[in-house]
């Protein structure tokens, strides 16, 4: 053993002799490497060596001793002759050089070297591909980048296919195009051209190597190139073209990407058409060549073809259209001269359908030597694309269909149909998609009746998701007639009857249908609120949700349409001041002709009465500014001032939701100052708003700080003892501190803020007493001045509602005590910042038990912007109970915040909290987002 | 020159009793032994005796292929191997083999039952002749014999339809059968690599249509019998047993479930349960969604479709009837729709091609008066639609399969003349390969330009690659020297140092010899030394020898100087170079002559 060592030893000085000797890194650490080396040595067979080096390359390795390690493995390198360790070895120097802070330069020249001898194609493969490893590391050595390319040119002609891989890599990964290669490296394939050539032209090559997997990497490598920048020059076009009729799956593959990178760098030059004198745009022509690739053999390449076919946005419109279009196309390209035009008109008959017996017969024998059947592929390409067997490729088409009607509005109108009929598609999935692309488009269409025939069939699908995003796409759909409507009301109706749960959704819709289309609600408002000319009829009763949805159309519609209240009887009239009041999301303001303001409120008076979002803005702003015109809080009467400001906000933000979340904020803040003297929690301000800008989270710091200034008065005031008081006094100014950091930039709004006062005071808080502290909090505080808030933009309040369950079941939930419970838990989130993470479900039981349940991250689904809907299971178990009783379960909003990290520690799952009090029960780090709904459980003793 | 000899026995310009005769290769094959529809007479089988006039079939064919279970496929089948005679192997794939017996025994059934034919192949017949058949696998691939090897593609048209390739040596031939490009609710689309076969024979059944994307006609369809049912009609659909069947079973079931419908369906003949078993057997072999789902559910599981009975049809109300066979010719459909054609609320769909000369052919063409057995004659009322759903590839497809194949040329059978006529003028000008469209009994034969593989001494290989150029590329042709050898039905390559060696011959020496006549006065050996000096001083960069015996060498040029007798002064120079250096000998003696 010790003969080992000692061979170590002076291994590692010969080394280092080699080398700067100030490099006394290794001999400290020579562990690592020595270690290596004896096992090398030791190895007697290369199945050991080999077993010695993998076990090696399991331990990281520092950066300072990789240098030592890479030469003892490149001395085995030259005296191993056993192929599979040599490769080992190469791999391994690859490895090595990629550790952070190793910077490989140093080692470029010995793995160079180790190329020149090497014999074994797979060893050289692994040699270049470690070079390629150790180039990609430096980047911006330019000498060293430029060897590699030399090294990799030098390798390209070999016979395997495994080492050209590896330099069309290195190439590629390393190759710049604007620069030519010096001119010894000039070897191409046999081609010993004498001029000189860059990159690109020498990649571009092996375009026809006859490795099929060797044009993949030419491909690959110049899609690397392009992706790293370089300039990509048009003459490689041909040759791309035809290597999308290659034999091989994964070259076409690489191919059709290459055609469009082409596509997309020169879309406007030239090409000419094969077998024709004429010429078309290049993205024109390369996109028929991938539309042509829909139609491929392997449904991978058929997946990428079709996805994108939809990025190709600077196709020309007739080009799009042809996408669609299965009849026999008469070579669109040549419709230029009017000869032609004329005979794309008799040969648009060639054709028949298949709807109609014998219509197939042809007619006249058409000149055929224009009409081009296959070569122009564009023609039907989609038409393919969503008739493909495979799903993946018609989800595929479906959204390149989406990407491209939203930029065309005229392809747009022509596509509808075929997105309409994909609502029929086999698989839930590609239905579930095409509806969501029908939705995006749909600013572009109006649906005619019998598309909007197909689309509502899909109402009775049994899936929700399906039902709700046909919802989403029913409230942006525009229709044409008013029996459209009225087959959208009469399908919605049957799905709310089918479907109870759908009914927010249903009204929402309707809502939304309602406001679109005025005009033509006008017209059959008799019918749809049953009224008579002359008789009366019964009254409808007001909880039918079928009846709300009606009234909910029609009071939508009404809104822009003055005429329509005249049709309207008595009772209706009472069931708007009804719905506007408890419906007020979906129920507009309407002016009703002859009528008193039916709300009442003293608000509205002030400025509302309009009902337009503008007016109410204005008192949003008067309502701030009067508040603003206050100095202190305690001049007589400023409190009632507050009072009055914080009601008036609140029942704002109930009529105005658009304004809910700036009124609803401003009338917590308001709340909070009112409320300084309480023990309040500041955290709801600052997380259950989402939109604040930074000064308005200082604001709220501020009256924080102002809160906890207040709260070391208390206690200092009533527990005498300074030992205690000490601490909060220190934690106190470390808030203090933490502000100034977090909101250096905001203070200049602050003036003479208690902060401010504060912040001046500071040197002086830091030296002095507690007690001194303490006094002088006092009078800041009085002395500071109110804070007035700036109108906030764009305030959202987050909230969520349990849609289900409802808390109106009286039967009890039945289990046995000690198994679980599955509960469904179906709610609506909306304006919550990154919910996965946030939301959690509060299971509270009656004996002030507390559970935390954190939803899986699928269960959030995101029906639209802003909008996520969870639907989970929560699991609940108790033990046994004489009675059932109700549980109680909530969503709750987790928050951490500079003051609470420390303090709350993270609930983990399921975690119960015990002892907390029930009724106010809020964890530590979380506010309640949705008010609780009460299930009936019962869990029955275990029967033996 | 090799050729491939293709003679369609039926389904030649004609939809109908596929039946084609390929020789390859010195190898016979017939592809399908169908029957055609439209007959009852002795043209309902293809015509055997062109193959032989007397005795057997087995010593003329080296095997039978069936594409697929319909009886315009395979139909003849009994008739050929046990009535004709033929024992070799008959090849299927595992869904048609199972499917393809019951169909077989049912149209014996109709046609010796219910009409009463004699000489006609019985049920024992069908057995022993299903005994002979292999059943095949998609993508693999089966030597029938020494040389000839078959493989199945995928096919989509009915669970189970294959198309085939068969070769021999590096000729092959690709037959379609029928197949479909566009999947539909039960199955996939044919698909096949690009073998680039020297002839691809494919079906053109429609030829000229191209038609619209397949929702639409499903679409259609439903909104048809839909609307049908609910003006209180019924609808009858002409099927045939299986294959379409299925498939709108599945359309109309879904619908129904979807719509939450009461009118009831029915579907006619006990055939569907057997089949319907088959298609539950070999999910593998629909399409993607039935694979997937049929964990959950077995798509071919109906809800809604019962069985028929023969009273049905009188009963009031509403209901949609599927009843074999599909062109209205013969059986229950006939007699459905001789009930119902009288009211005008009922309705015919027709979902698929119609033979000329069936009823179902008569009333697509607008025939209001029929004229049924016994002079009667029907009144047609009821609304005619029809609906393309036969899973065959329309004109797109078939260029699409071309594509998708690449073949050498181009034979289209089993469909229209005229319609073929414009497919093939179409074909000819978009691939620029020749297409051919035999007639019934015509002989087509395609000159092939099969590759003849040698076997080439590594050795040779090494040593030609040890000369350097350009790297070997599979796509250009490359000159190289070497000796073949035929031996023993093998064709090598080898340096010609081995071919002496293995054939023990000795090397034979070839040189050219030239004689020049010079005077000169002085003697033999000073002609010689005054040539070597002048050769001397003017080839200097050749090694050049004085020989004692009397000869000078020029690397392999021997030069020699004799005088005759009688004329001393006239000298005679004889040069003899070997046949390698004859170039490189030219060039100096040029030399020497200056």
């Amino acid at each position: 053993m010790s003969a080992h060592i000692n061979h170590v030893v002076v291994v590692l000085q010969q080394v280092s002799l080699e080398e700067v000797p100030a490099k006394k890194l290794r001999l400290t650490k020579p562990s690592k490497s020595a270690a290596l080396h004896i096992d090398l040595c030791k190895a007697t067979s290369p199945t050991d060596a080999l077993q010695y080096l993998l076990s090696f390359a399991r331990r990281p390795v520092e950066a300072e001793s990789v240098e030592g390690v890479v030469r003892i493995l490149l001395e085995h390198y030259y005296k191993e002759s056993d192929n599979s360790v040599r490769l080992k070895i190469a791999s391994l120097l690859g490895l090595l050089s990629k550790t952070q802070g190793f910077a490989p330069d140093c080692i470029v020249d010995d793995a160079i070297n180790t190329l020149n001898n090497e014999k074994s194609h797979q060893v050289l493969a692994q040699l270049l591909g470690t070079l390629l490893i150790i180039g990609t590391q430096l980047p911006d050595k330019i000498a060293v980048v430029q060897r590699l390319i030399d090294v990799a040119c030098k390798h390209l002609s070999s016979t395997y296919f495994g080492v050209r891989n590896k330099c069309l890599q290195l190439l590629g990964c390393l190759g710049t195009v604007d620069k030519p290669l010096s001119k010894e490296t000039d070897a191409g394939p046999g081609a010993q051209t004498s001029h000189v050539r860059d990159v690109q032209s020498v990649i571009s090559d092996y375009f026809q190597d006859q490795d099929p997997r060797v044009r993949t990497a030419a491909i690959k490598a110049m899609l690397q190139l392009h992706e790293r920048g370089m300039k990509i020059q048009q003459t490689i076009y041909n040759q791309a073209c035809k290597l999308l009729s290659d034999d091989y799956e994964q070259v076409r593959s690489a191919a059709v990407q290459m055609v469009w990178v082409l596509s997309q760098l020169y879309p406007e030059s030239i090409v000419p058409i094969p077998s024709s004198n004429e010429e078309i745009r290049l993205v024109d022509d390369s996109f028929g060549k991938i539309c042509h690739m829909v139609s491929d053999g392997s449904w991978v390449v058929r997946v990428q073809a079709a996805k994108l076919l939809g990025s190709m946005h600077q196709v020309s419109p007739h080009f799009l259209e042809q996408t669609l279009d299965k009849k026999l196309m008469s070579d669109l390209r040549r419709k230029r001269t009017a000869h032609e035009r004329a005979k794309e008109l008799y040969a648009s008959g060639e054709f028949s359908s298949g709807r109609r017996w014998a219509d197939d017969a042809p007619k006249e024998k058409v000149d055929t030597s224009g009409v081009n059947l296959i070569d122009s592929g564009a023609c039907g390409a989609f038409v393919h694309g969503l008739e493909d067997e495979m799903y993946e490729v018609r989800i595929s088409a479906v959204e390149a269909l989406c990407s491209l009607a939203q930029s065309s509005p005229s392809f747009a109108e022509k596509c509808l149909d075929f997105l309409v009929d994909m609502f029929n598609d086999e698989i839930e999935e590609v239905r579930l998609q095409s509806i969501h692309v029908l939705r995006q488009i749909s600013t572009h269409i109006t649906l005619r009746e019998d598309q909007l025939d197909t689309v509502l069939a899909v109402l009775e699908d049994s899936s929700r998701d399906i039902r709700e995003a046909l919802h989403e796409l029913l409230c942006y759909t525009n229709v044409s007639t008013k029996d459209c409507i009225q087959l959208a009301l009469v399908e919605l109706l049957k799905n709310l009857t089918k479907y109870p749960t759908d009914r927010n959704s249903v009204w929402k819709c309707l809502k939304f249908l309602g406001a679109r289309h005025p005009t033509l609600v006008l017209p059959i408002v008799p019918e749809l609120l049953s009224t008579h000319p002359y008789f009366d009829t019964p009254e409808p009763d007001m909880d039918d949700p079928a009846y709300i949805a009606v009234l909910v159309l029609v009071f939508n519609a009404a809104k822009s349409c003055p005429t329509m209240p005249a049709l309207f009887s008595d009772h209706t009239f009472r069931h708007y001041a009804y719905l506007r009041d408890s419906l007020s999301h979906l129920v507009p303001h309407l002016r009703l002709p002859g009528r008193k303001q039916t709300a009442s409120s003293g608000l509205e008076a002030s400025g509302v009465g309009s009902g337009s979002l503008e007016s109410a803005q204005n008192f949003l702003q008067d309502s701030l500014v009067r508040v603003s015109a206050l100095q202190n809080l305690e001049t007589p009467g400023a409190q009632d001032l507050l009072e009055f400001t914080i009601r008036d906000l609140l029942r704002l933000g109930e009529l105005q939701t658009e304004l809910a979340g700036s009124a609803d904020f401003c009338a917590t803040y308001l709340h909070c100052q009112l409320l300084l003297t309480k023990w309040l929690s500041f955290d709801d301000l600052e997380f259950l708003y989402s939109g604040l800008e930074t000064q308005q989270i200082a604001t709220i710091h501020n009256v924080r700080l102002q809160a906890k200034a207040l709260q070391l008065i208390l206690t200092a005031r009533s527990k005498p003892g300074v030992d205690r008081v000490l601490g909060a006094c220190e934690k106190f100014l470390q808030d203090v501190e933490s502000f100034q950091r977090l909101f250096m930039t905001e203070l200049p709004h602050f003036q003479d803020s208690f902060v401010e006062k504060l912040l001046e005071l500071m040197p002086r808080l830091t030296t002095c007493k507690p007690l001194d502290l303490v006094k002088i909090l006092q009078t800041t505080l009085r002395q500071s001045g109110f804070i007035h808030l700036k109108l906030p933009e764009q305030i959202h309040r987050a909230s969520a509602t349990i849609i289900e369950p409802t808390g109106e079941s009286d039967n009890p939930l039945k289990f046995t005590t000690g198994l679980v419970v599955a509960l469904d838990i179906d709610a609506t989130l909306e304006h919550v910042q990154d919910p996965q993470t946030s939301v959690k479900v509060q299971v509270l039981y009656p004996d002030g038990q507390s559970h935390i349940i954190h939803p899986k991250p699928g269960d959030f689904r995101t029906p639209g912007p802003g909008r996520v809907r969870l639907i989970t299971q929560v699991y609940l178990s108790h033990s046994a109970w004489t009675e059932a009783c109700q549980i109680e379960v909530r969503l709750l909003l987790a928050y951490s915040s500079s003051s609470s990290k420390q303090s709350a520690s993270k609930p983990a799952w399921n975690e119960s909290m015990d002892g907390l009090p029930t009724s106010e029960s809020c964890i530590e780090g979380t506010i309640h987002l949705s008010k609780p709904v009460k299930v009936f459980i019962m869990p029955k003793p275990a029967r033996r | 020159m090799p050729d491939i000899k293709v003679t369609p026995l039926g389904a030649g310009q004609d939809v109908g009793r596929s039946c084609i005769l390929v020789s390859i290769g010195g190898k016979n094959i017939m592809l399908d032994c169908g029957m055609h529809m439209g007959y009852n007479d002795d043209r309902r089988f293809p015509d055997f005796s062109y193959i032989t006039q007397n005795g057997r079939l087995t010593e003329f064919l080296d095997c039978v292929i069936i594409s697929h279970f319909h009886l315009d496929h395979c139909g003849a089948l009994p008739y050929m191997s046990e009535m004709v005679g033929y024992d070799g192997p008959i090849y299927m794939t595992h869904p048609t083999k199972a499917i393809c017996p019951i169909l077989l025994e049912d149209f014996r059934k109709i046609t010796v039952d219910k009409k009463g034919e004699t000489n006609f192949f019985t049920s024992q017949m069908i057995k022993d002749c299903m005994k002979k058949v292999v059943p095949l696998n998609l993508h693999q691939t089966v030597q029938v014999d020494e040389e000839l090897e078959i493989k199945a593609y995928y096919a989509g048209h009915v669970l189970g339809a294959a198309m085939v390739q068969i070769k021999v040596g590096s000729e092959s031939v690709v037959y379609t059968g029928d197949y479909n490009m566009t999947p539909d609710r039960h199955l996939g689309a044919a698909w096949i690599d690009k073998c680039r076969p020297d002839l691809l024979i494919s079906e053109s059944t429609y030829a000229t249509t191209i038609r619209d994307s397949k929702r639409c006609r499903e679409r259609d369809f439903l909104k048809k019998v839909h609307e049908t049912v609910e003006r209180g009609g019924k609808v009858l659909i002409p099927v045939f047993a299986l294959g379409r069947a299925q498939e709108l079973c599945i359309l109309l079931e879904t619908f129904w479930e979807r719509m939450n419908l009461k009118a009831p369906i029915y579907f006619s003949t006990g055939l569907t349960e057997k089949a319907n078993h088959y298609y539950k057997l070999f999910i593998t072999w629909t399409n993607q969604k039935i694979r997937k789902t049929f964990v959950q559910r077995n798509m071919f599981e109906f809800k809604h479709i019962k069985a028929f009975d023969r009273s049905y049809a009188d009963n009031p109300g509403p209901m949609v009837v599927f009843a074999t066979p599909g062109m209205l010719h013969a059986g229950q459909s006939l007699l459905i729709f001789k009930k119902w054609a009288g009211n005008e609320k009922n309705m015919v769909i027709m979902p698929g091609y119609c033979v000329q000369g069936t009823v179902g052919h008569k009333i697509l063409n607008g025939q209001k008066k029929l004229e049924m057995e016994g002079r009667a004659t029907l009144d047609v009322k009821l609304q005619v639609e029809y609906m393309s759903f036969s899973a065959h590839a329309d004109a797109k497809g078939i260029m699409q399969l071309i594509r998708m194949a690449e073949p050498r040329n181009m034979l289209l059978v089993h469909g229209e003349a005229k319609k073929m006529e414009f497919l093939k003028d179409k074909i000819e000008q978009e691939f620029s390969i020749s297409c051919y469209m035999p007639a019934n009994g015509e002989t087509t034969s395609i000159v092939t330009n099969p590759s003849v593989p040698v076997d080439i001494s590594l050795n040779l290989l090494k040593r030609e690659m040890a000369l350097g150029g350009p790297l070997p590329d599979a796509k250009r042709p490359r000159t190289m020297h070497g000796t073949l050898i035929m031996k023993d039905n093998s064709l090598r390559l080898v340096s010609p140092e081995q071919a002496l060696k293995e054939l023990g011959l000795s090397e034979h020496q070839l040189r050219f010899t030239c004689r020049v006549q010079l005077h000169d006065p002085h003697s033999d050996n000073d002609t010689l030394g005054r040539i070597y000096t002048h050769l001397k001083s003017v080839l200097k960069t050749y090694s050049i020898q004085h020989v004692p015996d009397g000869t000078v060498i020029v690397e392999s040029i021997v030069i020699k100087v004799t005088s005759s007798a009688e004329e001393p002064n006239l000298k005679v120079i004889l040069l003899s170079w070997s046949y390698q250096t004859a170039d490189s000998t030219a060039t100096k003696k040029k030399k020497i002559q200056l």
